[in-house]
């Protein structure tokens, strides 16, 4: 089964891309083909093997609970596109 | 309100609870409440490029010490994974939170609603991270975002949707509060957001066996608001149905204004959240030695503490109840009980008596009491001394709540101390019964009556100091 | 002077022979005067920063300092402090990061002078280097072609010896492939080794920083400083520090090479076939018992990656949305056009493509059939490769099925993909891997891979530090450059 028009369409937005007609059908090109090689993995038999979703074969490490950080508020809002002075700004959302 | 007959409602609590850390979950910054905008927001916080997360090991212990309190079982290994959406205040476009390993498994909470009692699973409860805040009304067209609250951490208690009416909502929240307080894991400020639910709410025709169709109503933080939105939710469901309408999965928000619920237009897309571990953490292994740790610290919870009360400190059951239930005024009571001879039962008293009509009558509650466990436990001192009478008592704590002083300080500059010197008091008998003789020859003649006369005679002279028990004894003495 | 390794020329520092700045600018020159050709350079810095020559002539003073005064560039994926990172996207056209990644800052502690940042593929996802917003960068042995990638503004610039070092970062090859086909010498250390902090993120579970080089020997003392544990990064391993030294034997006697056979027989230019059966012959006569291996599940490698890659990238990637920093677009008539056109302006094709699988693979409904899949796959090739080192100190395989290809040429993605055939099996593994130059076909570099076992970072390089020391190839330079 290949990914379909609709199908692109739906992940673009879940992905908040926007895609021209153009675009569209050459990524759902690429996605099938993409598909068509990640399909392989079928013939292999999986039972009972543990996801591994990680290489280091190690446990996280717990930070004790110290304030080590100081406010960057300046840097960060100057790095902002859009910014007041104490707040980064986005159009209004409604709630 | 009772519901309309025929139907029932069923409800699950989703209760988001603030943990009291001094640093974020996956950062080292302050993570306090109510700072100057953007000013607790690390570069990991605002999720800069290459910035990477290490988990706060409080958190992970506050979250064990939850579910050992719910008699949960505690996962030996928990997992961080990611729930992608963007939204301005979601700064790296997902939330770190736990999906398929969380680290506190099914658990239960009894809950006493209408004096019965009733226990609710709980499903689990998860560690997660909070957002942001979007602020609308700063400018008409633009939303402020301030991640001071980004990256906080959070507990997530998710129940099994038990609850047949709001009132056992209401009461399931208020047994959870107790718990994360009495934890000393969570502060407890509602107004600050410190601890605030969703609730999925549906009804469906009584005997039916299927659940119906669940709204949510977002971010609930007061015991008094959920009751009323789950009530109007329930009602808005009922009536949709009845007029031939279905009810649609949906994210609404209560108006606490208008006591209404409305769609929420900007959550209005079923979100697919693509969950998956977090590559950027490695999973967390929760050893015996972490949970007997906490179990260690794991404190005495309302009902085991008020039979305490009333098994070995002899308290009547309303009292204990009372101080038991809530957690400021039971330390309060107990620290003062540690600091003085006087027996537990006054010291109930006088605290829920005169002590509580002052905090109302000063509009604040045991917490910000200006008279300490420590002084107050002089003003317990004094009475059971007999030093001064409970009149007199009440007069001292408000003395003392305006001018700072001790007990003894209060008795001893305003001349308070009780009359016990018998010579002195059979000189005051004397005198009152000599200036009397009307009254004398009235009791005598059987007027009982008469009696509580003369003490009050004895009162207004010493201005209520004189000893009342020896006053009694030496009156009883002398006209007999 | 640009043959000269790290050893030599920190003698030449130590002995006064040279000043930092005398050694730097025969340096800032060469990169200036052959990024027109190469593009393998973003933002070169006019000349030495001031603080890092101080640093840099404190450090001369400690004799354990051999990297005080030499020069390098940085992919421009690691963040420098006040110097603009790109990660050869618009999306980050003019972001200058307020902090330096850990490497960063560990080189400079070292006394590393930053020439310049070094181009790649955007967001570090190519083969080919010519998915940079600014530019493909050309291979310094034949400008028509490639550098392999995504590494490959930094292999370009080594090449060229534009700089003795570059740092650069391995997802499924991006350090090995571009090393291979410019012909220097290249590690990527196991998984763990090196911090991530600082670096911008493309796949965790596989993005690993590294080195390129001329040769093994100075690979291994950049390396060296790069590492160790960062208390920042929750995936850097609690024993990362670790110290190379030149080994004391002179041959490679009782040290046991692996050779999957199948896939140098599956391969199809006979020149890189060639190369590949004659170096292994080389560490057979330096003393190595070559003994054949099999990974049986490596051939699905490529498949298990293109799901665990992208599903990671379209998360990491989420975050440039362009409120906080990064590209916002003009037109943001609400939050979602904001989001969709701020997106869309500033990722390029690939990064979409790319984007646009992982959020596939991550949906509902496909999560067991292919993350989950892909994540069982890569349990199944790990062990694999645990069986193989069972009997093996080191494996030797070849790194590109092919020698650098013409720019263009591999315009659809997935034949692009094919050419991390034999780099993605280690990576999903967490491995350490190195790519050296061996001889090369019709002028054009070959490059040999040695994959080593988890942490063991010491024979792969030892392997290449002997064979460097019978051979030539890693001398090799582009006639242009020299």
């Amino acid at each position: 089964m290949s990914i379909n028009r609709k199908e692109i369409e739906e992940l673009a937005d879940l992905a908040k891309l926007k895609l021209s007609k153009t675009q569209a059908s050459e990524v759902g090109v690429a996605m099938n083909d993409i598909k068509q090689m990640i399909d392989l993995m079928n013939e292999a038999d999986v039972t009972g093997i543990e996801p591994m979703f990680h290489p280091m074969d190690a446990v996280q490490r717990l930070r004790s609970d110290q304030v080590t950080d100081q406010s960057h508020q300046r840097a960060l809002l100057s790095l902002s596109a859009h910014a007041d002075n104490e707040h980064y700004l986005v159009p209004k959302v409604i709630e | 309100m009772t519901i309309k007959a025929g139907w029932e409602m069923v409800v699950g609590l989703e209760i988001h609870v603030r943990l009291n850390t001094q640093s974020k979950l996956f950062s080292g910054m302050r993570a306090s409440y109510g700072a100057e905008p953007n000013t607790q927001v690390s570069f990991l916080d605002a999720a800069l490029p290459g910035t990477l997360p290490v988990v706060n090991q409080k958190a992970v212990e506050y979250a064990i010490r939850f579910g050992l309190s719910i008699d949960a079982v505690i996962a030996p290994l928990t997992v961080f994974s990611r729930k992608n959406y963007f939204y301005p205040d979601l700064p790296k476009g997902y939330q770190i939170s736990q999906m398929d390993y969380p680290i506190v498994g099914p658990g239960r909470i009894e809950i006493e609603v209408d004096g019965g009692s009733k226990v609710i699973d709980i499903t689990r409860a998860h560690l997660e991270e909070d957002a942001g805040k979007s602020i609308h009304d700063k400018y008409d067209r633009y939303s402020a975002i301030d991640l001071n609250r980004a990256g906080t951490p959070l507990i997530e208690v998710v129940s099994e949707p038990q609850m047949s009416s709001a009132k056992e909502a209401v009461a399931y929240m208020r047994a959870i509060y107790t718990r994360v307080t009495h934890l000393g894991i969570c502060d407890g400020n509602l107004q600050e957001g410190s601890f605030r639910c969703d609730a999925n709410v549906s009804v469906r025709r009584v005997g039916d066996q299927n659940l119906g169709t669940r709204a949510e109503i977002k971010n609930l933080n007061s015991f008094r608001f959920i009751e009323k939105a789950i009530n109007f939710e329930a009602k808005r469901q009922i009536k949709l149905v009845e007029s031939g309408g279905l009810v649609v999965q949906e994210t609404r928000l209560y108006d606490a204004e208008k006591n209404e619920t409305r769609s929420m237009r900007s959550k209005e897309n079923a979100n697919d959240y693509r969950y998956f571990p977090d590559p950027d953490l490695l999973p967390i292994v929760v050893t015996a030695e972490m949970i007997a740790a906490q179990k260690a610290r794991l404190p005495e919870f309302p009902e085991a503490k008020k039979h305490r009360y009333i098994q070995s400190l002899g308290l009547k059951e309303a009292e204990a109840h009372t101080i038991a239930h809530d957690l400021a005024l039971s330390q309060y009571f107990e620290s003062a009980q540690e600091q003085t001879k006087a027996k537990a039962d006054l010291n109930a008293k006088f605290l829920l008596g005169e002590m509580t009509a002052l905090l109302n009558a000063e509009g604040v509650d045991i917490s910000q009491s200006r008279i300490d466990a420590h002084a107050y436990a002089g003003v317990l001192e004094a009475l059971a001394e007999s030093h001064i009478s409970r009149k007199i008592a009440k007069q001292v704590i408000e003395t003392m709540w305006h001018s700072g002083q001790s007990a003894a300080e209060v008795i001893e500059s305003q001349g308070l101390a009780q009359i016990s010197d018998v010579s002195a008091l059979i000189a005051l008998v004397d005198q009152v019964l000599a200036n009397n003789p009307d009254q004398v020859a009235s009791y005598r003649d059987g007027n009982d009556k008469m009696f509580n006369f003369f003490v009050g005679q004895i009162m207004k002279q010493t201005k209520g100091q004189a000893n009342p028990v020896q006053t009694k004894t030496l009156l009883e003495e002398k006209l007999k | 002077m640009i043959q000269l390794s790290i050893r030599e020329m920190a003698q030449l520092l130590r002995d006064k022979q040279l000043s930092i700045p005398e050694l730097c600018s025969i340096y800032f020159d060469r990169a200036r005067a052959f990024n027109q050709q190469t593009n393998a350079l973003l933002k070169i810095n006019c000349d030495i920063d001031p603080a890092e020559l101080l640093q840099a002539e404190e450090a001369l003073l400690d004799e354990s300092k051999l990297l005080a005064g030499i020069p390098l560039v940085h992919k421009d994926l690691f963040c420098t402090q006040g110097m603009v990172t790109t990660c050869g996207s618009r999306m980050l056209e003019n972001f200058v990061p307020p902090y330096d990644a850990t490497v960063v800052s560990n080189l400079k502690d070292q006394g590393m002078i930053t020439v310049a940042k070094a181009n790649m593929d955007e967001f570090a996802m190519g083969s080919s280097n010519e998915h940079s917003a600014f530019g493909s960068v050309q291979n310094p042995w034949d400008l028509t072609r490639v550098p392999g990638g995504s590494s490959g503004g930094s292999a370009a610039a080594v090449a060229a010896r534009m700089v003795p070092v570059a740092t650069a970062t391995d997802t499924g090859g991006s350090i090995r492939q571009p090393t291979a086909l410019c012909g220097v010498t290249g590690i990527k250390p196991s998984y763990g080794r090196v911090s991530r902090y600082g670096m911008v993120a493309f796949a965790s579970s596989l993005d690993q920083g590294g080195v390129m080089a001329r040769t093994a020997d100075d690979c291994g003392i950049v390396l060296s400083a790069m590492c160790g544990h960062d208390h920042k990064d929750s995936t850097s391993h609690p024993d990362a520090a670790w110290q190379w030294n030149l080994p004391t034997l002179k041959n490679l006697k009782g040290i046991k090479v692996g050779v999957v056979i199948d896939w140098i027989d599956g391969l199809n230019d006979e020149g890189v076939k060639q190369s590949t059966i004659k170096a292994i012959d080389t560490l057979r006569q330096q003393g190595a018992e070559i003994i054949d291996v099999a990974l049986p599940h490596a051939h699905l490698a490529v498949s298990a990656y293109y799901v665990i890659a992208p599903a990671e990238c379209s998360s990491n990637l989420s975050r440039f949305d362009g409120v906080r920093y990064g590209h916002r677009s003009i037109d943001t008539a609400d939050l979602e056009t904001l989001y969709v056109n701020s997106r869309s302006e500033g990722f390029g094709e690939e990064v979409k493509r790319r984007i646009m699988v992982g959020t596939w693979a991550l949906s509902s409904g496909y999560y067991d059939a292919y993350y989950l899949k892909a994540q069982k796959i890569r349990r199944l090739i790990a062990e694999d490769f645990n069986k193989v080192f069972e009997q093996v100190d080191v494996l030797a395989a070849p790194v590109s099925p092919e020698v650098a290809f013409k720019q263009e040429e591999k315009a659809d993605g997935v034949s692009m993909y094919q050419a991390d055939v034999f780099t993605i099996p280690a990576s999903l593994a967490g491995l350490p891997c190195l790519s050296m130059p061996i001889q090369s076909v019709h002028g054009l570099p070959v490059g040999l891979q040695l994959i080593g076992r988890y942490f063991d970072e010491r024979s792969i390089l030892n392997v290449a530090h002997q064979f460097q020391q019978v051979t030539e190839w890693h001398k090799a330079m582009p006639e242009a450059y020299k």
